[in-house]
């Protein structure tokens, strides 16, 4: 994107300009309106969730490391429950699950790549002051901190008669949340759901109204950079999509505290329509979080290409079809439910219809990368990472799409290696892959480039070790959402937990380098990649002034994207 | 470009559809319970058996294929009752009405009502298991050991030879499972004045 706008930031490089004070600390972080502040907290949140969730994936890792039950008992008297009975460990398990899912949906990759990246680089890159409200901006944020408190609260009361927390899963199907799980655990659980909720609904209100009302003069929607598209389309997803869950777990609610039978046969409801609401959810929600990480990597590719993305507009319109596709096919998550032959062929061929859009942006990113002067610094390193793993989850995506073959791998490990290689290695890969690329632009600091290749390198080996061989695991039949199995699983499922320590080798890369960054990382300038960065957060200093676009860039006609 | 008037002011439209459009899908969420029920029932989705009326199954065209019926029962384990089909199978020529029996036995010492949910096996035989008369239509209150048997009247609609997936069916499994009601005031006139239980249930 070709802009004009550094004649407008005459003050971006001037430390101490007068119109450019900040608050004092509390008033700047605890009652914050600034976006790029905001951002910066829900960056924060979601790397300390982030810890928590991938802290409890390592419990599992170590319980699912050999057969048999061996740490259950020693994690239950931890968390004040001492001589845990079999039963206690059990639903233990299903409590770290059922936290793992929750927190990494909702408070690492949710709050991350929307509330973070989405946070910080909207305004910045169509060229507004700031987010249309920056008060329910900062609500947004503060409720989801309650919504992981709550979240956490369930932990420590009871969830049924076998011990505390909500063992109910991420996706709490009725009857185990109602009559399955009695105590109050579960209800704080579904408390925090409704919270991190009407969060999002008020952030994705607040993009809708900044794209469509904040763009700089000239930047047309067809001009803007595709980071702001799929935050566009994400917030349209969250916007239609949250609501149905609040609906979905408010009935939930009342089947269990006042008498309504919404999901219970006895009264004439219907456990399996709950399943119908939370994946008409549940299914957007997927798009949710990999759709910003699609708008990432187009950044970085052109970038780091240093052309234009390859077919812009298809680009933007592949996102739209994503996210309008995505409310149509949601029963493929309910394969098993009993449908007639008809209604799976329908669900099989929307689902398999979402490949084509997806197809078009990953070829869209090789096409870009094609002759194109390629740089590999390691925000491009990290979105080729992606497009390799995101490829791999979408390929056996298609594979489980079939409801014929979904039949025999439904709640098998093969689910389990899919959808975490396109949201634990795809999200997530994506989020570091902008890490990398926005670090020195938020923070003003050069992290190490070469720990941020040594962090790529040890965390590509580390997943694909964790879940590669979880393919071979569900083929061969290993259900999900149990700590134990038969001994014939063992090889792979110990070479998957052996994964994780690589992975964990890698996290603490990724925060030496943070460290580094702010102890000896060099000042970055405004522009640190060169030629190749158009967009207007570039026309900025790094970091950016706490106020910017005083005056409104201009984007100009001849050259965009 | 827009004056800043004009730039709040196209913030609060947008922002005023987008809150409406998220509190459309609110009510649609809600809204799913009645019409999952309807689309249940015009359907036949997940089993849900239709109702006809007996002059609907009295012009019913009788064919040769035969088809059988297996009957299922369940007690919801809060509910002190012993519920059992009187037959295990039953074969009939589709399109034929058929009487089947259930009995159910109050095994407390209190009247109770009760209430059962119901469908069949494989799911897409709901749409032609059609019920002229049946017990489930209608609340049920046992005085204390008392036990009933209780009719259903059906038939297997000669449609489903048409229907490319279920005219394969050979066999199709009625299933009920009788819960407590959750409105006991006939049980408890029965409690309280001896009345016979179908009368307290009108």
């Amino acid at each position: 994107m070709a802009t004009t706008a550094d004649q407008f930031q005459a003050h971006a490089d001037d430390a101490h300009h007068d119109h450019d004070h900040k608050p004092a600390f509390f008033a700047r972080w605890f009652m914050s309106t600034n976006h790029k502040d905001i951002g910066t907290l829900y960056l924060i949140f979601a790397i300390f969730a982030g810890v928590i969730g991938g802290g409890i994936s390592g419990i599992m890792r170590l319980e699912l490391a050999h057969p048999g039950i061996q740490y259950l008992g020693t994690v239950a008297s931890l968390l004040g429950e001492p001589n845990a009975n079999f039963d206690s460990q059990l639903h233990l398990w299903n409590v770290l699950i059922t936290a793992h899912g929750l927190i990494m949906v909702f408070f690492l990759v949710m709050p991350a790549i929307i509330g973070g990246f989405g946070n910080w680089f909207v305004p910045l890159m169509i060229g507004a002051p700031d987010m249309a409200f920056p008060r329910m901006n900062n609500i947004s944020f503060w409720l989801t901190v309650a919504g992981f408190i709550s979240l956490m609260l369930s932990a420590v009361v009871p969830g049924d008669a076998t011990g505390n927390g909500a063992g109910i899963g991420w996706t709490a199907y009725a009857p185990l949340s109602t009559s399955g799980s009695k105590g109050p655990a579960t209800d704080f659980a579904i408390f925090s759901l409704h919270l991190a909720g009407a969060a999002s609904i008020m952030g994705a209100i607040n993009f809708i109204t900044t794209i469509f009302n904040m763009r700089a003069p000239g930047m047309t929607l067809h001009r803007m950079p595709l980071f702001v598209w799929s935050v566009l389309v994400t917030a349209f997803l969250l916007l239609l999509a949250l609501p149905v869950l609040a609906a979905a777990i408010t009935m939930l609610i009342t089947d269990r505290n006042f008498g309504t039978t919404f999901y219970d046969a006895k009264g004439g409801g219907d456990p399996v329509l709950y399943q119908h609401l939370f994946w008409f959810f549940g299914h957007p929600e997927v798009y949710i979080m990999i759709l910003p990480a699609f708008g990432i990597i187009s950044q970085i590719v052109s970038t780091f290409s240093k052309k234009p993305v390859f077919g812009y507009l298809g680009m933007a319109y592949a996102m739209v079809a994503i996210g309008v596709v995505g409310f149509v096919v949601w029963a493929h998550h309910m394969y098993t439910t009993g449908m007639s032959v008809n209604t799976k062929l329908y669900f099989t061929l929307a689902t398999m219809v979402i490949a084509v859009p997806t197809g078009i942006k990953i070829f869209s990113w090789i096409a870009t990368m094609w002759g194109g002067s390629l740089e590999f610094r390691s925000p491009l390193v990290w979105a080729l990472g992606f497009i390799f793993l995101f490829t791999v989850g979408g390929v056996t995506g298609v594979v489980l799409a079939n409801g014929g073959i979904d039949d025999n791998l439904h709640d098998t490990y093969y689910v389990v290696a899919h959808f975490h290689y396109v949201l634990s290695l795809g999200a997530v890969t994506g989020l570091f892959a902008g890490f990398y690329y926005w670090f020195p632009k938020m923070s003003g600091r050069w992290h190490s480039e070469a720990l941020s290749y040594l962090h790529f390198a040890v965390f590509f080996v580390g997943v694909n070790m964790i879940f590669f061989p979880q393919h071979f695991l569900g083929m061969q039949g290993m259900p999900r959402r149990y700590p134990d199995y038969a001994p014939a699983y063992e090889y792979w499922n110990t070479l998957s937990s052996w994964g994780y320590a690589v992975t964990l080798v890698s996290v603490g890369l990724f925060f030496l380098n943070i460290i580094y960054a702010f102890t000896m990382g060099k000042k970055a300038e405004g522009n640190y990649w060169g030629e190749g960065a158009t967009t207007l957060e570039w026309t900025l200093s790094s970091p950016p002034p706490f106020h910017q676009f005083e005056t409104l860039p201009v984007i100009d006609d001849k050259d965009h994207h | 470009m827009a004056s800043l008037a004009a730039l709040e002011s196209g913030k609060r439209r947008t922002a005023f559809f987008a809150s409406l459009g998220a509190l459309a899908m609110l009510g649609l969420g809600f809204a799913a319970v009645p019409l999952y029920d309807l689309f249940c029932r015009v359907t036949g989705y997940g089993g849900t058996t239709q109702r006809a009326s007996a002059a609907e199954a009295e012009a019913v065209a009788v064919g040769a294929a035969r088809i059988s019926v297996r009957f299922d029962a369940n007690t919801d384990s809060s509910l002190p009752w012993k519920f059992e089909p009187a037959q295990v199978t039953q074969e009939m020529a589709i399109g034929s009405r058929k009487m089947a029996f259930y009995t159910a036995e109050n095994l407390s010492d209190k009247p109770i009502t009760g209430v059962a949910s119901f469908n069949v096996s494989p799911d897409m035989a709901g749409l032609y298991f059609k019920k002229v008369h049946c017990f489930c239509f209608n609340q049920q209150t046992l005085k204390p050991g008392e036990k009933v048997e209780m009719p259903v009247q059906y038939y297997v609609d000669p449609a489903i030879l048409k229907d490319p997936e279920a005219s394969r069916i050979k066999q199709i499994t009625l299933s009920y499972t009788f819960h407590p009601a959750a409105d006991q005031s006939a049980a408890g006139k029965v409690a309280a004045n001896g009345l016979d239980p179908v009368r307290a249930t009108r």
